[in-house]
């Protein structure tokens, strides 16, 4: 009997008090080392490794929208110099060419449907990156724009919020409707 | 005879005296603030991102993996040749990045690619790596590029 009240006396605690100063050092610690600045850039997919056996699908050569870029950074589009100022308007006049709400008609030169268009991109191995990333933007934009009047018409009030409301996993209409077809071609080797 | 045991079991401190522990504890941070690396990799070339707007946000830091190309940074503020580096390490031989990025691949199959290229740069050697990364396998990758502050891209 006096034995097992002895025991229950030998219980000891371990001190609380100091737990709050724990947490908050760990909490210090991990506020100081987790970096906030997220990462931002232009995505692109490259093509995977083509087979030499097997011949790339031809395009037709109205639906190629041909950009190229020279050493000194200057644009030549579909044979024609061009400002890097006007080649966003270019690229969405070449996209959205038969699409009727657009206005653009149909014109012969430009594609034949969004689905068809392929927007090329051709640098060569002097070509500063700087220029490169410029062009590569403008077209992005283009299609930024033309995703953005999409989700208008669908009564978001632009493309972001559009794709914000989206549940993991749905599908993006708009996106699957416009693809962006962006080709980077290799430059010929000097 | 039992309240003499008593007695004497209670005088006998078995509390653990807590009054030093903040200071155990501020050393021992003090310790780690010391010792650790936060391993951010020393990237020995310059990299001076281009300026875009069409950008996207990468969340999901885990994914990337970084590839550095500029120009390399050397004393006295001078800048040499143009290098690729990856992880810690400048890439000699610009075939071995295949092998590199694709032993990265298998631990990470969603694997992002981040190029963080010198805006002075030249194609020619981003062209080189992204080939390089088509023989791996690692097909995303991402322009790594600063907000455009002035708005209006396009000057031409």
């Amino acid at each position: 009997m006096g034995l097992l009240e002895k025991r229950k006396r030998e219980d000891v605690e371990i001190p609380t008090a100091s737990m709050a100063d724990i947490a908050f050092l760990l909490l210090i610690f991990f506020l100081v080392t987790t970096t906030i600045d997220v990462d931002t850039g232009i995505g692109m997919v490259l093509p995977p490794k083509l087979d030499e056996t097997v011949e790339p699908p031809p395009v037709r050569e109205r639906n190629m929208f041909k950009i190229l870029v020279n050493e000194e950074g200057r644009l030549l589009v579909e044979d024609k110099p061009l400002p890097v100022s006007q080649l966003r308007a270019e690229v969405k006049k070449h996209v959205m060419n038969c699409v009727p709400d657009y206005g653009y008609g149909c014109l012969p030169e430009y594609s034949e449907s969004p689905d068809d268009a392929v927007i090329s991109i051709k640098t060569a191995r002097q070509t500063p990156y700087d220029a490169y990333i410029q062009v590569l933007d403008e077209v992005w934009m283009a299609y930024f724009e033309i995703w953005d009047n999409e989700a208008r018409k669908r009564g978001y009030p632009s493309y972001e919020a559009y794709r914000n409301q989206l549940e993991p996993g749905e599908e993006n209409e708009i996106r699957d409707l416009i693809k962006a077809q962006i080709s980077i071609a290799e430059p010929d080797p000097s | 005879m039992s309240k003499h045991f008593k007695k004497k079991s209670a005088e006998t401190k078995q509390e653990i005296p807590t009054a030093s522990l903040p200071d155990i504890i501020f050393m021992l941070l003090i310790f780690f603030m010391v010792t650790t690396v936060l391993r951010e990799t020393t990237v020995q070339v310059r990299t001076t991102l281009p300026r875009a707007e069409a950008l996207t946000k990468i969340d999901q830091k885990r994914l990337l993996s970084y590839i550095y190309i500029g120009p390399r940074k050397l004393s006295n503020n001078r800048l040499g040749e143009t290098a690729v580096q990856i992880d810690d390490a400048l890439v000699e031989d610009i075939s071995t990045i295949r092998t590199i990025m694709y032993r990265k691949l298998v631990e990470q199959p969603k694997l992002i690619v981040s190029l963080r290229v010198d805006e002075d740069s030249e194609m020619g050697i981003v062209t080189d790596v992204q080939q390089e990364l088509r023989e791996a396998g690692t097909l995303r990758i991402n322009y790594s590029s600063r907000r455009d502050v002035a708005g209006g891209t396009g000057s031409g």
